[in-house]
Parts: structure tokens; sequence; C-alpha cells
């Protein structure tokens, strides 16, 4: 009965906020607004966390194979068979999501409450950014597709009125309205899905349900088990839940959002758009992992175009000279590793990365804006360098962040995506070379991030001091900045080090960018001990094993041993190449092997992983330190001009037809025309009438006579009969 | 062919010609004349229906007062034979053949179809002629003050009501009127300003 | 005994007339004797139903009617002669200040 508090205690804070902000900065002034505002902020979001914990500990303590704690509220819909509640579902997923999203987001809030510092609409942020959390804590522990849609929309929402934050300043509003539409576009597709998933298995659950007195299982678990589906059915689920994802998780072809999003406050591109919105999209897809499964062309799909995404975004990334774009790039790149991930079925690997990912992608973000902070506002990476020497905390927190985002081998973004590239070169779950090919997309671009990072590095952190190189480096800085934030330190030369509000945050970061990936080491690396990240996550999410010496040709296993269906134990893991599997209603999987052949061949890849990172950032050591204001070339700094592709194809098209087909000959003509119209014609009968009113008594005499002959005369014909007789 | 028959005959149609005079003259004194000889051919009429009190009122009150009332305004305002002027409404000559056609033939077929045999006149006390008995002042004042009061009552408020009204309709304009009037035009004049005013601010 | 539907037939007559002559006149003195001819010719037909029911009713009817229109064509005249002091004119179609 906590997992309310947890969704509820945000949207506490962000109503006492959004309804008193305004008073609280009347009665108190702005810095006495700020210390309340920000302390309800920040507590709510803690005592979330506190709770999110807490119930974490309780799920640990339950058997596994046994872990869920739903909690019912209400039923909210019921209509005939269909039943969607009010309910929230905690399993190893959702948990895992909770703590960092909780996590996560207190640090970003404790952060942003340093950084917001001196903006007058600071009630008005942390009213918003309450209310995001309250939204994506509801669709991670929603137990339903619909409710989980509410919070899908929700963190659009918010992600609309948080891009838009600076409301006097038209880019951020262009941003925030093209995230909306773009997430809209996704959104349609899911809510299809949703459609199918109701007609095919009567539910949307993903928990068993009585409806109607009827046991009803979760559509998960159905499809995991019925045969009777069509293949057909089950690829456009899955395919069109993808769309959903793609507009969320910013993925090709709806990813162009993203990039501009980062018109918002830093805080902002931290929260949602590296840590937690974003990742919405792999959630649902790893929630509906058995759907997946049983489509290896919606499979297929999803993998190619993470890859795709992966590559493009990081080939765009190296060519930004903007420091919260090349960031921006950069999520969406490491976006398609988690996709592709999802794509050869390693869902947990995926998951895995999301992890990780929050953790040194926020690091990253608070750190650029604390750059930014300190360079008062100036965002050009061509007008800094050498800021190592004044900026020590957060030099040093984004030295961890940059090689673990690298792929440095022991820090946290290592394993995560070792275990993705792993997965992708032996994954059984695409045609076989497929998976090679993949694999070599995968490492290009391991190699690109490593290189565009090193090169943020070296241009903000190292080398010739270069923000003084025009007297105005503050001018320049103005056009590009955020618009509106409060500069309360005035004009300086020199660039600053943060307050302790920010930089405390970004140190605990740092520790997790270093330690959090070691929950999941695989079992090839570490020795005999298990993946404990991988066997907690198993029965909630379903995987796609790998390929393994006994197991060329044989189809892959869909396991999920949430034991639902028929309440069995899970066999015993055996210590393998990652190749372990439960009982389940109708697939075999039960291996247990002591991999010789595996283990080798992962350990190598391990290997390969390390190389690459390396070799990515000592190339990009030593070409940007000779070349920092290296150009890229035109078409990578352009985007590869995709925004301007559908402002053409897209945009252009739908805003002729708006503007010259819909308001001017349907609004205008036709539909004002006819209310018009009728307006018009009875003024003309009105007109037509006005000659009857003559003013002549005579006229009105002869009328009357009129009228008299005729009444008489119906009378006459009416008790009389027709006999006229003179 | 009965005596009273040429007589109604006779009676009916001076009547009905000198309707026609009254319409179709111009000169409104010989309107009023024409009228004046249907009141009196009408008045010989009710004598034949035994309405005696009536015919006498009629000439009386409707030839003796109203018409001369009639012929003393048309002196007062000293109106002359209609000059020729055009005629805004001259399609109405044209409609008045048709329409009087019209509703003469639907009261003619009314007329015909209804059963009208006279009762037997009965004699108040006995009287030796009970065909006179009935609209004798006696009968009528009867009628009059017993059932029917009420309505004479209101008959003659109604009478002091146009006494009043025709009194103050027909005076010359006063000079206090005069004045009332320009004070109520100025009032109202000023009033449309003070809106006019505060609708621009 | 003369059929008492011939008085009937007078009164319609005489009634026709007088409203033809309320549509012909443009006059409106002889307009308003054309009211008073329309007056009597009902006048006639009740006393010819008074006399049909023998009761004295009908000639009470009349006696009210020619009360009643004494009294209207008092405020009539006045009215006219209002209408004439404002307007010099005796043209009953001089007188539109209603039309639309």
């Amino acid at each position: 009965m906590l997992l309310k508090w947890i969704v509820f205690a945000p949207l506490i804070g962000a109503i006492i906020n959004g309804l008193f902000g305004r008073l609280f900065l009347a009665r108190l002034g702005q810095r006495a607004t700020e210390k309340l505002v920000g302390f309800i902020a920040c507590a709510s979001v803690g005592v979330s966390a506190a709770l999110a914990f807490r119930v974490f500990l309780d799920l640990l303590r339950l058997p596994e194979g046994q872990r869920r704690i739903p909690e019912h509220l209400f039923t909210w819909l019921k209509v005939g068979s269909f039943q969607a509640d009010f309910a929230y579902l905690l399993d190893p997923l959702s948990g895992v999501y909770i703590l960092f999203i909780t996590g996560v987001g207190l640090l970003i809030h404790i952060y942003a409450a340093g950084y917001m510092h001196g903006d007058p609409g600071y009630y008005r942020f942390f009213s918003y950014l309450n209310l995001f959390m309250f939204m994506m804590l509801t669709l991670v522990l929603a137990d339903n597709l619909l409710l989980l849609f509410v919070g899908w929309e929700g963190v659009g929402l918010c992600s609309y009125l948080l891009i838009g934050y600076y409301i006097k300043w038209d880019v951020a509003g262009s941003a925030a309205k093209k995230a909306f539409v773009m997430n809209r576009i996704g959104d349609f597709g899911f809510m299809i899905a949703t459609f199918l998933v109701f007609t095919t298995f009567g539910t949307i659950s993903f928990v068993a349900k009585t409806i109607n007195g009827q046991e009803v299982q979760s559509f998960l678990a159905q499809a995991a088990s019925s045969p009777a589906v069509a293949a057909g059915t089950f690829t456009a689920i899955a395919l069109l839940f993808f769309v959903g994802a793609t507009g969320k998780s910013a993925q090709i072809p709806l990813f162009t959002w993203l990039p501009d999003a980062m018109a918002g406050p830093t805080p902002v591109s931290a929260l949602i758009h590296a840590a937690t919105m974003v990742t919405a999209g792999v959630y649902l897809v790893a929630r509906c992992s058995p759907v997946y499964l049983k489509s290896p062309t919606a499979m297929a799909v999803v993998a190619v175009i993470g890859a795709a995404t992966a590559i493009f975004a990081a080939t765009i990334g190296i060519a930004q000279n903007d420091i919260k774009k090349v960031l921006a790039y950069s999520t969406v790149s490491q976006l398609g590793y988690m996709f592709l991930a999802c794509g050869v079925g390693a869902f947990v690997a995926g998951i895995f990365h999301v992890m990780t990912h929050a953790f040194f992608k926020a690091l990253l973000f608070l750190g650029s804006g604390s750059v930014i902070h300190g360079m008062n506002n100036e965002q050009d990476m061509r007008r800094m360098g050498g800021l190592k020497k004044y900026m020590q905390i957060t030099y040093s927190t984004m030295f961890v962040g940059w090689l673990a985002i690298s792929g440095f081998p022991l820090m946290a973004g290592f394993f995560s995506k070792d275990e993705i590239l792993w997965r992708t070169w032996s994954t059984e779950a695409l045609p076989h070379n497929w998976g090679k090919a993949l694999w070599v997309v995968g490492a290009i671009t391991a190699v690109i991030t490593a290189v565009y990072m090193t090169r943020l590095m070296v241009m903000t952190f190292w080398g010739r001091e270069r923000f003084t190189d025009t007297r105005d480096s503050h001018h320049a800085g103005a056009g590009h900045a955020s618009g509106g934030h409060g500069d309360a330190h005035g004009h300086h030369g020199r660039p600053h080090e943060s307050g302790w509000l920010m930089t405390v945050p970004l140190i605990i970061l740092a520790i997790l960018s270093i330690f959090g990936g070691y929950v999941g080491v695989p079992a090839a690396l570490s020795m005999g001990r298990p993946n404990y990240f991988e066997r907690f996550l198993k029965e909630s999410v379903a995987q796609s094993e790998p390929a393994t010496a006994t197991h060329a040709g044989a189809p892959p296993a869909a396991v999920m041993a949430q034991s639902e269906s028929h309440g069995a134990t899970p066999a015993p893991e055996s210590h393998g190449a990652g190749a372990t599997a439960g009982a389940t209603a109708g697939a075999t999987a039960q291996t247990a092997h002591e991999g010789g052949h595996d283990v080798v061949t992962e350990r190598l890849f391990t290997a390969i992983s390390s190389a690459l990172a390396l070799l990515g950032l000592a190339f990009g050591l030593v070409f940007f330190k000779r070349n920092t204001l290296w150009r890229a070339p035109k078409l990578l700094e352009d985007k590869y001009r995709v925004d301007e592709f559908y402002d053409a194809t897209v945009v252009g098209p739908v805003e002729t037809l708006s503007r010259d087909g819909l308001w001017k000959v349907v609004d205008v003509k036709i539909i004002d025309g006819l209310v018009n119209g009728v307006a018009r014609l009875f003024a003309a009968l009105a007109g037509a009438l006005r000659y009857t009113q003559t003013g002549f008594a005579r006229n009105y005499a002869a009328v009357i006579l009129l009228g008299a002959i005729i009444v008489i005369g119906y009378f006459i014909v009416s008790i009389f009969g027709i006999r006229i007789n003179i | 062919m009965e005596f009273s028959h040429i007589l109604f005959l006779g009676l009916a149609a001076l009547a009905v010609v000198a309707a026609f005079n009254v319409i179709l003259q111009r000169n409104p004194i010989y309107s009023a004349i024409g009228l004046i000889v249907v009141l009196g051919s009408l008045a010989a009429l009710f004598l034949t229906l035994s309405a005696q009190f009536i015919a006498a009122m009629q000439i009386i009150v409707y030839a003796g007062a109203i018409m001369v009332l009639f012929v003393f305004v048309i002196m007062l305002l000293n109106v002359r034979a209609e000059e020729t002027r055009m005629d805004k409404q001259k399609y109405l000559k044209w409609l008045a053949a048709p329409l009087f056609l019209a509703l003469l033939a639907e009261v003619m077929t009314v007329v015909r179809y209804v059963n009208l045999t006279p009762q037997p006149l009965q004699s108040a006390n006995g009287a030796a002629n009970p065909q006179g008995v009935l609209g004798t002042v006696e009968n009528i004042a009867f009628g009059m003050f017993t059932d029917y009061l009420i309505p004479f009552e209101a008959a003659s408020i109604l009478i002091l009501m146009a006494i009043v009204g025709s009194m103050l309709l027909a005076r010359r304009e006063q000079k206090e009127d005069v004045e009332r009037i320009e004070k109520a035009l100025i009032r109202q004049q000023e009033e449309e300003q003070k809106y006019e005013e505060e609708v621009a601010v | 005994m003369v059929p008492l539907s011939w008085y009937l037939a007078l009164s319609a007559v005489l009634f026709t007339i007088g409203v033809v002559g309320v549509l012909i006149q443009r006059n409106v003195i002889s307009l308003f004797m054309c009211v008073e001819l329309m007056l009597n010719a009902v006048n006639i037909s009740l006393i010819a139903f008074s006399r049909l029911h023998a009761d004295v009713t009908g000639q009470l009817f009349v006696f009210i009617v020619m009360a009643v229109a004494a009294a209207e064509a008092a405020v009539g005249l006045a009215i006219i002669i209002a209408l004439f002091r404002s307007r010099e004119t005796l043209n009953v179609d001089d007188a539109d200040l209603l039309k639309l």
C-alpha cells in the first residue's frame, strides 16, 4: 500500500507549489520562496525515493519467481468485458525503474534548486518537474496499458511544459510544440496497438484479473503461451508499440525533437531527455517482450532501427558545436543501443543500459549545465577551453562521465554496452548474419561515441582558453543561450565553479557511474558469480537466449518465469554463458551446459569492446588536441538536413493544406458562408416582407377584408358543403 | 305582393342607393347627406320590426346628433371636394368590386340556409296589438334597468371618457403644452449626450 | 309578413357597401362615415334577430351600440381635427408614418 504514496508524493508537491507558489513569491520574496519551493519539491521526491527503496527491499525479500506486489486503488473503467483498473504493479522491472527514476530524479531536483536560482518562475518550474515525476512513476508502476498510457501522455505534456519553460523565447515554444506533436504521432501507434491487444487477448492488463467472475490472464502470459493467435497480429502489435516508442524515445524517424528540446533548462534536459522520459519507450518494449518474441519480423525491425539510429546520431554528434546538442545526439545514439538490445532479444541488457545510461548521461548533462552556468550562459564549445583549472569538481565528475559513456573498462557503461554488443553478435532471434552485421554497426558507433565525447572534453576543459578571444563572448552567447536564465552573477570575465547544491549531485552521480555497473557483470567475467541483474529481472522480462554450441539451429526460447499461469517455480540456474532457463508452459529451454566455447567467445568480445573504447579515446585525444576547432563536413553539421526534409515533405504540405484548403475554403467559404448565408436569407426574407407594412390604413383594411372573406368562406364550405348557389 | 313587402322593398332600395351615394361622392357634405337618408330609411325599417324606441333613438341620436356633428366638423375644417390628386393605392379601386361580390355571396349563402321563422309575439299585459309590444319604451326600460344594468352604466362611463377625450384631443395647442413638449425634448437631448460621452469613455 | 331573411340580406348589402367604401374613399371624414354605415347595417340585423326571437335583448344591444357609436364619432372626429391641424390634409394616405 505504499506504492500509491510513491506516485502521489510528487503530485502533492506539484500541487502545493503550483497553487501557492505565486502567493509565496508575493509574500516572501524571491530568496525565501526559492528555499521554500525548492524544499517542498525535493522533499516530495525524497519521500518518493525513500519509499521506493523501502518497497524495493520488500520486493527482494520475496522468493524468486514470486516477486510481485500489486496494489489496487479502484476499478477505473469497466465496460462489458473491458476492465482497466487504477492499480499499480511492483515487479523487478518496475522496481528497477522506480529506483533510478526517484534516485536520479532527487539528485536532479537538488541540482535544479541551485541551477534555477534567480529565475522568477521558480515555483512554476518545480511544480512542473514534480508533476513530471508523478506522471513518470504512474507510467512505470501501472498495471495495465491504459494507466500506462495516462502516464505516457502525462510525461509528454510535462515535457512540453518544461521545454517551453522560458515562455518568452520563441525558439523554446516551437521546440516544445515539435516535441509534443512528434510524441503524438507515436501515441497514435500506441493506441492502435492497445486496441489490437484488447481485441486479440481480451485484456490490457499486465496482471491476471477477475473480470465478470472469470479469471483472465494478463495479455503477456497469453502471448507467451497461446499458439492460437496469428503471427501477423503479434507483428502488428509489436510494430505499433514500437512506433509509440520511436516517438517517445527519439528513434528514427521521430527523433528530431530531442536536439531541439535542449532549449529547455538543463536540469530538464537531464531528467527528461536523458534519464527518464526517453527510456519510457524501452520500458514499454521490455514490458511487452513476450509479444515481441513471438514476432521475429518486429524484432528485426526494432534492432535495425535501433542500430541505424545509433550510428546516425553518433555521426551527427561529432559535428555539433553546442555542448548540449552533442549530448542530445549522444542520448539518441545510446537509445538506439537500447533498442538494438531489445531487438536481438536481450531485453534485460537493454534495461541494464537504461540504468547505467541514466547515471552517466544525467551526470554529463548536469555537468554541462554547471559549465554553462559557470560560463555565464555560454553554450558554444568553440568559445570554451581550458576550464579545467576553473571548475575542478565539474571537471573531475565529467571526466568520470566521459569514461563511462565511452565504455572505458570497468566503468558502468562498459558492462552494459559490452553486454549489448555481445548479445547482438550472438543472437539467435534474427537471421544469422544479421546479428553480426549489427554488431559491426554497434562497434563502429562505440568508437564514434568515444571520439565525440573526447572532442567535447578536449574542447571544453583542456587546451587553450578561448573564451577571452572575443571581447563580447557574452553577447555572442546571448543569442544561443537559454533565454530567461536569470543571471544573478553579473558579468564575469572568468568562469567559476558552481555552488554545493549543484556539485554534490554531480559527485554522487559520478560514484554511481563508476560502481553502478557492477550489479550486472555477466557471468563470463565474474569468475562464477551469476549476473545478479539479469537474474533479478528475468522473471518480469522475457529473453531470447544467445547462441550456444549445443543450440546451434535451435529456435530461441522465450523464457519468462513469472509464475502466473501455472504457479511453478523456475528451475535452478546453471552457471553458464548466460544460458539459464525457467520452466514455461511450452518452450523447452533447459540448458545446463557449462559453456566452453561461449565463455571464451564472450571474453574475447569483451576485450574487443575495451579495445574499441580505448581506440576511440586515443584517436580523439590525439586528433582533437591538435585540431581543436576542426570543422566537420557540412552535411553532418546540418544534421543531414532531416529537419528540412520533414519540413518540405510533411510540414509544408500540411500547412498548405490547412491554410489554403481547410481555412480559406472550408472555414471561410463553406462554414462561414453557410452561417452568414442563413442570416442573409432571413434578411432577404425580411426585406421582402417589409413591403407589406406600407403605413396606409386602406391597405390594412383591404387585407383584413380579404382575410375575413377567406375565413368566412372556409366556414361556409365546411358547414354547408360545397354548394354555392347565389 | 303585400303592402308590407312593397314598403320594405322601397325603403331598402332607398337605403341602398343612399349608401352607394355615401361611398361614391367626392364631396363629404354629399356623403353626409346620403348617410342621413340611410339612417332615416333604416329608422322606418326598425318600425316595421316593432322597434319603436330604437327607431326614435336612431333619428334623434344618430341622424340628429352624430350626423350634425359630422357636418359641423366638415364645415369647421372647410373641406372641399377632393382635388384630383394622384391616388397612391390605385389598385384598391379595382379590388373593391370583386371583394364586394365575394362578401355578398358569402353572406347570402348563409342567409339562405338559416331557419328564420319568427316566433309569435307575446303581449305584455294583454294589450290590444301584440305586434307592437316588443319595442315599447316600457319593454326596453324593463330589460335595461334590470338584467342589463351594467352595460348601461358602462356605456355611460364610456360616454364620459369620450367627452373628456374629444375635448382634449381637439383643443388648440396651448402655450403650456408647447413649453412642456420643448422641455421634454431638451431633456431627451441631454440624456443622449450623456450616454454618448459614457460610451466614448 | 316580410321574410326575415330579406332584412338580413339588406344588412349584408349595406355592410358590404360600407366595407368597400372604406377601401375606396380617400377623404378621412368620408371614411368615417362609411364606418358608421357598417354599424348601422349591423344594427338592422340585430333588430331583425330580436324580432325573430321575440326578445328585447337585441334592441338593448342596439341601444348600447348606438351609444358607443356616438362616443366613437365624437372622439374620432376630435382626432381628425387634431390630425388636420398638424398636417393640413384630410387625405388618409398622408398619414403613413407607420411605413417601414
